[in-house]
């Protein structure tokens, strides 16, 4: 059941995350324990001596105070207090563990909360290193990785359970964490603070991989595409995702350079479309160009009312930008 | 006694409800016009059928979203009206419901249990509830016309400004809450007034039922906590229409004030809606298992504990907006040791019912399985207050899970088996055990299949707050036994309506005490004559009714035998600590003021909704020429009768 759940949050595969996982499993079996024995006890102590009620004037046995009871408030209080102040300390010893990451991480991502995607920026000391993609983190696994996490409308939340715990991404101010996978994969991530109308559907991936893979990739995000080029048949569809996607929309080396959407310039490199909604398959991508809101009602992506002809044209342009 | 200084000493005699001088006291104290009237029973009982309203609507309202939830994919329902359904399904049960339902009990409770004639301000009684019934209808009214809050209910600024949220959602959201908080305010000060000066003689703090407790100590944190979130909407409100930037981060202004405002309110409100509702359980349980409540002393005190306790916690709501350690590590602390005072409590109502002869009446099924249900509640309230696991819990359905365990097994629980006990009392006819047994069975098991497995629906990740989901992320069969569930627990409370309205009309009559209970309410006739108690009683212990069994203090409570207060509507006033007798209290009339007053409030808040500026300040007159009204002395309420210098 759990594997097949990629939001879970009992199967960790970062250094943050794993560090939870025991204290959650611990302080569920402490409760599950404790829910059973007061459950048995109510319902033993009611079975023993109880009595089923029949509606006439003698009802109900005359009182008696049998024992002041007070024992038991003082042994179960006791008790649990005492297993308080054990999970009291195993969480502070939890959370010092996790507050720093092992080390100062070498690699600062800037992740803007938009609704409903997720926009990040790669920094780098080098200027020409630094680039925008949305909705596919890729980290190196191993070294820590910060996470620099803004927004620039209501406030989200940022959460991949397998690698580490939420974080709000707040207007007006910046709040700073870290990812630190240990195992390389796929890990899914979703916004978790409720933003309206497509919060539903503002999910993103997160990618560790391998440092070498890791390099490569950041390297071919770097490259531009071309403003024109030998291929005449995508000439047209280059000029109509211009005209008709620009103005929200980045591909870098084109002139289309909105920046109110995602940043297409290599969108076919990741894995899905819609902020995780959907595969990036060549029937999604027409679907979700023609109708975004069927698919996410209340998107800011509206239906721009291309004709069939058109649609395929930019359909086949973008699915060049690899 | 110390009639001496009065300047008119009570007689003291033994008067039946069938003397010539009852018959008196019922002439002068009947509610003479329905809209007038400033009886607490009437009052008591308005409350709870309107928050059983709302509770019905909320509940239709859950369970239209448990149908779209029911399958991955599902387009019953856009997104816009998900969004309303849940914020109208959270602001109805937790404002509009779980608190109004204890002020009704607490309304109709608090003079027969503390043997008085009514409560300490029988206009405010009745304006409290007249504003709470304007606030439902107006939030309501937006919902009703597609402009219902969409933000749920703790409403985080900035989606709630008016650039991310242009309709008049907000609006009607705003100020209805600050409307609300008109009322649980001046509801709250009369509780607090009543507990401190209207007692029967004799009945000192320590002999005061747990209910009281809970409701005085709440009603407190009433007083204390409401000012932060009235103050949090308006300035909200502010800002969506006269353009001011408390929230707005372009003008200086930030969000994170509106999580402060709002959760330093709503974390202590959390125990508003639980502690007269355990209050109810430690009440009535111990009549249920004839013997009285273990530990009264240490349940009474972890009552007050819990509350003082539970305005330092607030933070915990906010563990996810990138806090200092320290601070984080401070209120995670604080919720840790907030369990203690609840741990008291449920090791109490054990112990009572373990050293008792437990008798399985209907009401005796609600209490015991509320000690089940409130400590599942309790548990995962103690897993979320461990920051690293609440960073994964928060957010996701383990904590929709704890808190339907705490509002439905700690309030609604506790609230169904307070009608099957008080239901005799309230109408004069028993409902039907039989019957009711249906109806719990249904409630606790449709309960259960709804609320345990979504603990897990959490832990596999499941967002709160999400009108629709992926299939393939393994919370499809989760969802559907919740969904299934959540229809079984309707056909309970179906069951349990049917069974209230047979015991109206044919129920059997329930005479004084059906229950043999010890409290002063089961020793007046049911339903209670207007006046309450024919004489007010002289009370010697905390079970007045079980003395001669129990033997507990060293007098006899006088029961039949007390003040005569017959020259007008009158009640007899207490000393604060000890319960001495000190003033007798000249009672108001019935009256439309408070009506005209919320009347002119209401249409003072429509025309601030919809900027009829000139129309608002025609409302503001209109509450000030009412108040004067109201307030215009009269002789007759002149309390000539004080004690002597």
């Amino acid at each position: 059941m759990i594997d097949q759940a990629p939001l879970n949050y009992l199967q960790a595969f970062g250094i943050k995350a794993d560090k939870v996982v025991p204290l959650i499993w611990g302080l569920a079996v402490i409760s599950i324990i404790v829910v059973v024995i007061v459950s048995v006890l109510v319902l033993v102590g009611a079975l023993r001596r109880g009595r089923a009620f029949s509606p006439n004037p003698d009802a109900m046995p005359p009182v008696e105070r049998a024992g002041s009871g007070l024992p038991w408030i003082t042994i179960g209080v006791g008790l649990s207090t005492l297993v308080l102040i054990a999970a009291m300390v195993w969480t502070v010893a939890t959370m010092a563990a996790i507050n720093r990451p092992s080390r100062q991480p070498d690699l600062t991502i800037e992740v803007r909360a938009h609704q409903w995607w997720w926009e990040a920026r790669y920094l780098s000391g080098d200027p020409s290193r630094i680039f925008r993609t949305a909705n596919e983190i890729h980290i190196p696994v191993g070294p820590p990785v910060k996470i620099n996490l803004a927004s620039s409308d209501v406030i989200h939340s940022f959460w991949v359970p397998a690698i580490g715990g939420k974080l709000d991404a707040i207007p007006g101010q910046t709040n700073a964490t870290w990812l630190e996978a240990r195992k390389p994969g796929t890990y899914r991530g979703q916004c978790t603070e409720y933003c309206g109308l497509q919060h539903a559907r503002m999910g993103f991936v997160v990618v560790a991989e391998p440092p070498d893979e890791f390099r490569a990739w950041w390297d071919s995000q770097l490259r531009a595409q071309a403003s024109s080029g030998p291929h005449d048949g995508l000439a047209g569809g280059r000029q109509l995702f211009v005209q008709r996607c620009g103005a929200c929309h980045t591909v870098r080396g084109t002139q289309a350079g909105g920046i109110m959407g995602p940043d297409l310039t290599h969108v076919m490199s990741r894995g899905t479309i819609a902020a995780g909604t959907l595969p990036n398959t060549t029937a999604n991508l027409a679907g979700w160009i023609a109708n975004p809101q069927t698919i996410k009602p209340g998107s800011l992506m509206p239906n721009i009312g291309l004709s069939g002809p058109e649609l395929a044209s930019i359909r086949a342009y973008v699915e060049t930008l690899k | 006694m110390a009639g001496g200084s009065y300047e008119r000493s009570p007689r003291i005699e033994t008067l039946g409800y069938d003397s010539p001088t009852a018959e008196m006291l019922e002439t002068i104290w009947k509610t003479k016009s329905w809209f007038a009237t400033v009886d607490h029973k009437e009052i008591g009982r308005r409350y709870i059928v309107t928050a059983f309203v709302f509770l019905i609507l909320g509940g239709i309202e859950a369970l239209v979203m448990r149908l779209q939830l029911a399958r991955p994919e599902s387009a019953l329902l856009t997104p816009e009206q998900y969004n309303e359904l849940f914020s109208t399904h959270g602001m109805t049960m937790i404002f509009l419901y779980a608190s109004p339902i204890l002020s009704g009990f607490s309304n109709f409770l608090f003079p027969l249990l503390l043997g008085s004639r009514d409560m300490a301000f029988p206009r405010l009684n009745a304006f409290s509830y007249w504003v709470y019934l304007a606030a439902g209808i107006f939030m309501y009214a937006g919902f009703a016309i597609g402009a219902g809050p969409n933000d749920g209910w703790f409403n985080y600024t900035p989606y709630a400004s008016r650039p991310f949220n242009p309709g008049l959602n907000m609006d009607f959201y705003a100020l209805g809450m600050i409307l609300l908080g008109i009322s649980t305010t001046v509801g709250a000060a009369n509780f607090v007034v009543t507990v401190w000066r209207m007692r029967a003689p004799g009945m000192s703090i320590n002999r005061l039922p747990i209910m009281i407790w809970g409701t005085f100590t709440v009603s407190f944190g009433n007083l204390l906590a409401v000012p932060a979130v009235s103050l949090a909407f308006l300035l909200l409100w502010l800002d969506r229409n006269i353009g001011t930037h408390f929230y707005d981060i372009a003008g200086e202004g930030h969000p994170l004030l509106w999580q402060h405002l709002f959760w330093i309110f709503a974390h202590p409100w959390v125990y508003v809606i639980v502690l007269p509702a355990m209050g109810m359980v430690s009440d009535g349980l111990p009549v249920f298992c004839r013997r009285p409540l273990v530990g009264y002393t240490a349940v009474a005190l972890s009552t007050v504990a819990t509350m003082v306790l539970g305005f330092g916690v607030w933070l915990h709501h906010m563990f996810a907006v990138g806090l200092p350690f320290m601070a984080v590590s401070f209120f995670s602390g604080a919720s840790f040791v907030i369990t203690i005072p609840s741990a008291v409590a449920v090791f109490a109502w054990v112990a009572t019912i373990w050293t008792g002869r437990p008798v399985f009446t209907v009401a005796f099924l609600y209490f015991a399985s509320f000690i089940a249900m409130f400590v599942i509640g309790g548990v995962s309230g103690f897993m979320t207050a461990a920051v690293p696991a609440d960073l994964q819990f928060t957010d996701t359905y383990f904590v929709v899970a704890h808190i339907h365990y705490v509002l439905i097994g700690i309030n609604v629980f506790a609230v169904l088996g307070a009608v099957y006990f008080w239901f005799p009392k309230m109408t004069g006819k028993m409902l039907d055990e039989k019957l009711g047994r249906w109806a719990f069975w249904f409630i606790f098991a449709g309960f259960n299949i709804a609320f345990l497995p979504m603990h897990l629906t959490g832990l596999m990740g499941m967002p709160r707050r999400i009108y629709t989901y992926p299939a393939h992320f393994g919370w499809d069969a989760l969802n559907l036994i919740t969904s299934i569930g959540s229809f079984i627990l309707a056909v309970g409370f179906l069951l349990f309506l049917v069974n209230v309205f047979q015991g109206l009309r044919s129920g059997r009559p329930a005479g004084p005490n059906p229950w043999q209970g010890p409290t002063l309410e089961w020793s007046t006739p049911s339903p209670p004559p207007s006046y309450n108690f024919a004489v007010i009683p002289i009370i010697a212990s905390r079970h007045p009714l079980w003395e001669d069994r129990l033997q507990e203090g060293p007098g006899q409570s006088s029961i039949r035998r007390g003040f005569v207060l017959d020259h007008g509507k009158e009640a007899l006033a207490s000393t604060t600590l000890d319960g001495e007798p000190d003033l007798i209290v000249k009672m108001p009339e019935d009256s439309y003021a408070p009506l005209v007053v919320t009347l002119a409030i209401t249409l003072g808040f429509v025309s601030l909704l919809l900027h009829w500026w000139w129309i608002a300040g025609a409302g503001l007159s209109g509450v000030l020429l009412g108040v004067l009204v109201w307030l215009w002395p009269e002789p007759r309420l002149g309390q000539m009768t004080e004690r002597r210098p």
